[in-house]
């Protein structure tokens, strides 16, 4: 099910619902489901036993929009919102060699985010997600670090 | 090349007053200013501004405030406000927590109707060993339509309980003297204390004492009155959930942060106007202090002749609730400015008893980290 070609007011006449280009996102399969299922199973491990166990393949949440070229992309992000859509625009942009990045929610009933991201010369805006998703989890850490850290400290100020 | 790397001899450093500037955004009477962050390349011309983590780590603090089991109160300093709202967010919608999700009702003879007791139940929240809800306890797979629905329940995924309470008269009570239900009956009230976990399986080795076995976190919950003769006997089945399936599973009560108010006394407040300018903020926000003779004697300091008098000072705006009460009188006009710090979030967390209230924000950290790693791999998958 490849992107159609869509031509507008061809004939003189006006687009219908049979122009709008079908949604790129396949079908979830039973199979799929079960395994993002199971796969969030293993949310509940240890935080110290990151994910330990090999992970077993999940449904593909993540996917390519139709009209994207290597600089300027738009991503479907299934099962996610504006938790993970403002964060990741927020660290995407403080990439210097984004030009452009925006999330969107198209309708609130369906249960998926999508993002653009358009960059300089030189990178993708595939790289640019990849080092996006990666910097927000350095910052995790350090977040988490930090807090702990002030945690343990704060404890021991109010037992002296 | 990439942009940066042609303009990375030219990067001007800010001065460390407009740095300051740029964190405050700017509350007036009937407005607010500079509400969106502005920390970007490209935005400031000349200005690097890109993420760099060892500046995050060296600009990134955080400073308890207050941390019990069920309230924790912090700030985290040096964030951006989209990164603490996804914080907030998946503290509210996307940590798991047990609850009860099916109420199966043998007998309900009470004035509360089934419906609206299993709702109840639901949004009972329960405690038990930690490392048995954490670890132990998996997620329970709905199996699809028109299959045995109890297929998968098993000592991993599903907790049972039993409710069985009959309100019956109390022996040697004179009706005619005592008329508290409580006195006069048995189970009068149904509390949530007598909601009863039978371990099953391997559930005895996680929560059964010394552990702690699975329980109402508040045992005094009031779930149902009755009368003699009136009788309710269900049992319950709890599973794993998140709060954006149903906001029973959430971890939280209340989690919220607000944002540092700031209080910036441009000219003296002095005299009567200082006490009248303490009272247009909550208890402990505004001081009074007296000019000393150094300040007098400074030229342009606006304190010239006014030694000894009362003038107002900043004492603690943490405690301000920012009203804006201050800026409705001409007295004080263009004598103070409110703000919030754009990066100061003042953090709440009220836990509802099965985490506890820190515990949770590190969770919540967690969620986030491995949602990234997540779709990290996912988007490598992609391109293949």
């Amino acid at each position: 099910m490849g992107p159609k070609k869509i031509v507008f007011g061809e004939d003189g006449e006006d687009a219908t619902m049979h122009d709008v280009p079908p949604s790129n996102q396949a079908a979830v399969t039973d199979d799929a489901a079960a395994v993002a299922q199971e796969d969030r199973e293993e949310d509940m491990l240890d935080p110290q036993a990151e994910h330990e166990e090999e992970e077993e393949e999940e449904e593909q949440r993540v996917k390519l929009l139709p009209g994207s070229s290597a600089t300027a992309a738009s991503f479907e992000f299934e099962k996610e919102g504006h938790t993970l859509g403002n964060a990741l625009r927020y660290i995407i942009m403080k990439n210097p060699d984004v030009e452009f990045c925006a999330y969107a929610i198209p309708h609130p009933s369906e249960d998926k985010m999508n993002i653009r991201i358009q960059t300089y010369e030189g990178t993708t805006a595939i790289e640019a997600l990849e080092k996006g998703l990666k910097d927000l989890q350095d910052l995790c850490d350090v977040v988490a670090d930090k807090f702990w850290t002030a945690r343990d400290s704060f404890a021991g100020t109010a037992t002296a | 090349m990439p942009r940066h790397e042609q303009t990375m001899a030219f990067f001007v450093k800010p001065s460390a007053a407009e740095l300051e500037r740029r964190k405050i955004v700017g509350i007036n009477k009937e407005t607010v200013t500079d509400v969106t962050s502005t920390d970007f390349p490209g935005h400031y011309p000349g200005e690097d501004n890109s993420w760099d983590l060892e500046a995050f780590s060296q600009g990134f603090n955080v400073k308890f405030h207050n941390n019990s089991q069920f309230d924790a109160s912090f700030s985290l300093i040096g964030l951006d406000a989209s990164i603490a709202n996804a914080f907030r967010r998946i503290l509210i919608a996307e940590i798991p927590t047990l609850a009860i999700e099916n109420v199966f009702i043998e007998n309900n003879t009470s004035v509360i109707q089934d419906e609206v007791l299993s709702h109840r139940l639901g949004l009972i929240p329960f405690k038990g060993d930690k490392e048995g809800l954490l670890h132990f306890l998996k997620w329970f797979k709905k199996p699809p339509p028109g299959a045995d629905p109890y297929a998968n329940c098993f000592d991993f995924n599903t907790v049972q309980l039993e409710l069985s309470v009959e309100c019956t008269k109390k022996e040697g009570v004179d009706p005619n003297k005592e008329d508290d239900p409580a006195k006069l009956y048995n189970h009068a009230n149904v509390y949530a204390k007598d909601i009863v976990f039978t371990p099953m399986g391997q559930q005895e080795e996680y929560f059964t004492p010394p552990r702690q076995p699975i329980a109402p976190v508040n045992p005094d919950i009031l779930i149902a009155k009755m009368r003699p003769g009136q009788e309710i006997r269900l049992s319950m089945h709890m599973h794993k959930g998140v709060g954006s399936d149903h906001s029973k599973f959430s971890p939280v009560a209340t989690a919220s942060y607000r944002l540092l108010p700031t209080i910036e006394i441009i000219k003296p407040i002095l005299g009567a106007d200082a006490e009248n300018f303490q009272q247009c903020f909550p208890k402990g926000v505004i001081g009074i202090e007296r000019v000393t003779a150094e300040e007098a004697a400074r030229e342009g300091s606006g304190y010239e002749g006014h030694k000894g008098e009362k003038k107002a000072v900043v004492v603690d705006t943490m405690r301000d609730t920012v009203s804006r009460e201050c800026l409705r009188h001409k007295e004080f006009e263009g004598k103070v400015r409110l703000g919030r710090r754009r990066d100061h979030f003042i953090f709440s967390i009220e836990s509802t008893g099965q985490w506890d209230s820190d515990e949770l924000f590190l969770e919540a950290v967690k969620t986030l980290k491995v949602k990234c790693n997540k779709l990290e791999k996912q988007v490598v998958n992609m391109v293949r």
